[in-house]
């Protein structure tokens, strides 16, 4: 395409041209691949190249036995690595129709959202980040920290949790840590990231970046199948843990923050609030959790006690079963979704009736976002491109699987 | 069957099944709700059709994924799952189509610009062509990667593995070089779901035509039960003494026990010399660093 005759070109004439966005890029947030085609600083189209992480995870977990398989997805979307376990546990207890203590239930709402603050941590930090604030990151940083201990307190693993159970959770939690959470949210997490925050949310330069970058609208946001803080960002009130509760949602009382105008802004915005509303969640639980099982009591799923190994004859035969063979899942198929801090989450999971998963997809939530770059960048400059990104949320294990 | 899990909770699945049946009936080959899940089986060159009555129709504004499986043993072995989600209905419905690796299947880039990568990616996994995908090219595997990973017949493995050659300066691919076999364990037990024959079971050739099947199985829950006949049963009714009469009378003397740990023999000489190669953990370190002398 001819563009322009420029006096410092000697006559010729300057075509588009293309460049490589990554995959080494700080602002790719992981190994993504974009090819750009610039008019001067113009980007007039975006083709991601993803897959570059791919570990085939999906046929990994067809070798393994249901409880085996369960680790894998901590390593999908490696920033919340317990919401992406809280769906596979769901799809194999709707397979099992298998009841899963209250308390249980309870601890998965806990985590599951002090995982969402620990996610949004990173995300706006890394999106501050990128558009050029570097204070607000090294702040918040420090609360993904505290977020890490808790999840070591509870599992032992600062990341790689492997907490939840088809059944419930791993272990019960020790008294003093729900303490300390709560403790934490009351006299520390506020006070950082509000300070944090106030460097951003008024901030002259970060509005510049963000407002009006990439709006989509509501009719595009539902057609490209966004989800989560992108289709919130929308303006469409959709959140699964209000919509489609599973666990103990229902119980729980949010507000889902919405917001008016879809651009870059917007989508952080929405982010901001709902790490509030996670808070009011957390809050909520740490009143309300009972005293009681954290397994489910069906001993052909959970394991026994380790006391109870050793008295009775019965456990130890279900214990030998259950971490040699594994337990046999009912044949047929479900697809269950949550809400993972980046959007919809689902877990596609085809069982035939054996001990291992026949086919079990993930369905990631960048996919759809990030297939969406092309229509987002198309008209904007250069530098955007990494306010957009930032502002999807994209984390390449669980893109790539 | 009562609902015990604590998996999301959508809209009711009443009448949704024979609501959306009927408006699709032409197309339709199976209809199912299992596990809370409803299920349209379509054919294959209507599925955009059909899609486009789900969305336009029944609400199902969004196309969350779309999901392929491999069942080589059918005629048409991979499956196509189109999952919907309904925002105004707050609903969730599965539509499948299946087709063989010759087949294409229509595309739904027309009714989901999302469609493209979800396509690309059952093409890159399974082989399956969609018609009219514009930008049918791979997507997760590597450039140039030859094969479909998820069919069920490609080996975990892979065939070609890649390393940092020093010689060449640069990554090479080389074939997979495995230093021991694949282990898989299916850890079925044999006695149900596996398909397999036991080593030495084939001696017994057809293993269905075996024993006969037993009508009443054996149980013991009287001494007449227990075939020893009238007189044991009488000895069975009077019971018998806790221990038998000839052990009591048996006299173990000093010399029918067990020997004494040798530690404690007498009669055995001492060690000689300093048989202990090491010094004890508590002793103060030597100071001019050597031996002991």
């Amino acid at each position: 395409m001819q563009l322009e005759e420029s006096p410092t070109t000697d006559g010729n004439v300057i075509n588009n041209y293309t460049i490589n966005f990554g995959p080494q890029h700080p602002a790719a947030h992981g190994v993504l691949r974009m090819v750009m085609e610039l008019d001067g600083e113009v980007i007039e189209r975006v083709d991601p190249h993803v897959g570059l992480l791919h570990r085939g995870t999906e046929k990994l977990i067809e070798e393994k036995t249901y409880l085996q398989a369960l680790p894998y997805f901590d390593r999908l979307d490696y920033c919340s690595p317990l919401c992406m376990e809280h769906s596979y546990v769901l799809a194999i207890e709707k397979l099992l129709n298998i009841e899963v203590p209250e308390r249980a239930q309870y601890l998965r709402v806990l985590f599951a959202e002090l995982t969402r603050i620990c996610n949004h941590m990173l995300n706006m930090g890394a999106h501050v980040l990128d558009v050029g604030a570097f204070t607000p990151n090294l702040w918040i940083m420090d609360l993904r920290e505290d977020c890490m201990n808790f999840f070591e307190r509870a599992s032992g693993a600062r990341m790689h949790s492997a907490w939840y159970r088809p059944g419930g959770v791993h272990q019960d939690v020790p008294e003093k840590l729900l303490v300390d959470i709560g403790d934490w949210l009351d006299n520390r997490f506020f006070q950082l990231f509000d300070d944090a925050m106030s460097l951003v949310l008024d901030n002259r330069i970060f509005k510049q970046r963000n407002v009006d970058i990439a709006v989509v609208s509501r009719d595009d946001a539902v057609a490209w199948g966004f989800s989560g803080p992108m289709i919130r960002a929308a303006g469409i009130p959709w959140d699964l843990r209000k919509s489609q509760p599973y666990d103990v949602y229902d119980r729980m009382e949010f507000d889902i923050p919405v917001g008016t105008n879809s651009d870059c802004y917007d989508r952080f915005m929405v982010r901001v609030k709902e790490v509030r509303e996670s808070a009011k969640i957390i809050r909520q639980c740490l009143r309300d959790i009972p005293e009681g099982p954290i397994a489910s009591i069906d001993g052909k799923v959970s394991p026994p006690s380790r006391g109870k190994m050793k008295q009775s004859m019965e456990a130890l035969i279900h214990h030998f079963k259950l971490y040699t063979e594994g337990f046999h899942v009912p044949a047929g198929e479900v697809y269950v979704a949550t809400e993972s801090p980046k959007g919809e989450f689902g877990v596609y999971l085809v069982s035939d009736g054996t001990n291992k998963p026949y086919r079990c997809k993930i369905r990631p939530t960048a996919f759809s976002h990030l297939q969406a770059m092309d229509m987002m960048c198309k008209g904007h400059m250069l530098p955007d491109a990494t306010a957009i990104l930032g502002a999807i949320d994209v984390v390449f294990g669980e893109c790539d699987r | 069957m009562t609902v015990l899990h604590s998996a999301p909770r959508y809209a009711s699945n009443e009448g949704v099944l024979d609501r959306v049946s009927e408006s699709i009936s032409v197309w339709l080959d199976q209809a199912e709700e299992q596990h809370g899940e409803i299920i349209f089986t379509v054919q294959r060159d209507a599925i955009e059709n059909v899609l486009r009555t789900l969305r336009d129709d029944h609400d199902y504004q969004q196309l969350m994924e779309i999901a392929g499986a491999d069942y080589p043993d059918r005629p048409e072995r991979f499956e196509m799952v189109y999952m919907l989600l309904s925002l105004t209905k707050n609903h969730r419905v599965m539509v499948k189509c299946s087709t063989d690796e010759a087949t294409p299947v229509p595309t739904v880039t027309t009714l989901w610009p999302n469609a493209g990568w979800l396509e690309r990616e059952v093409f890159d996994m399974y082989g399956v062509v969609f018609d009219g995908n514009a930008d049918l090219r791979r997507i997760l595997t590597d450039y140039g990667f030859e094969g479909h990973p998820f069919r069920k017949d490609f080996p975990m493995t892979g065939y070609t593995e890649l390393r940092y050659s020093e010689e060449e300066k640069r990554v090479v691919y080389e074939p997979v070089e495995l230093a021991q076999e694949m282990r898989t364990f299916d850890f079925l037990s044999p006695w149900e779901g596996a398909d397999y024959t036991l080593p030495g079971d084939e001696k017994a050739g057809d293993l269905t035509k075996g024993a006969p099947p037993i009508d009443d199985p054996k149980v013991t829950e009287g001494p007449e039960d227990t075939g020893a006949g009238p007189n044991a049963t009488d000895r069975a009714e009077e019971g018998t003494a806790a221990v038998p009469p000839d052990m009591i009378e048996l006299d173990i003397t000093d010399d029918d026990r067990a020997p004494d740990p040798t530690e404690n023999r007498p009669d055995r000489e001492p060690s000689k010399g300093d048989v202990r190669g090491t010094k004890a953990a508590t002793e103060p370190a030597n100071e001019s660093g050597e031996g002991e002398d």
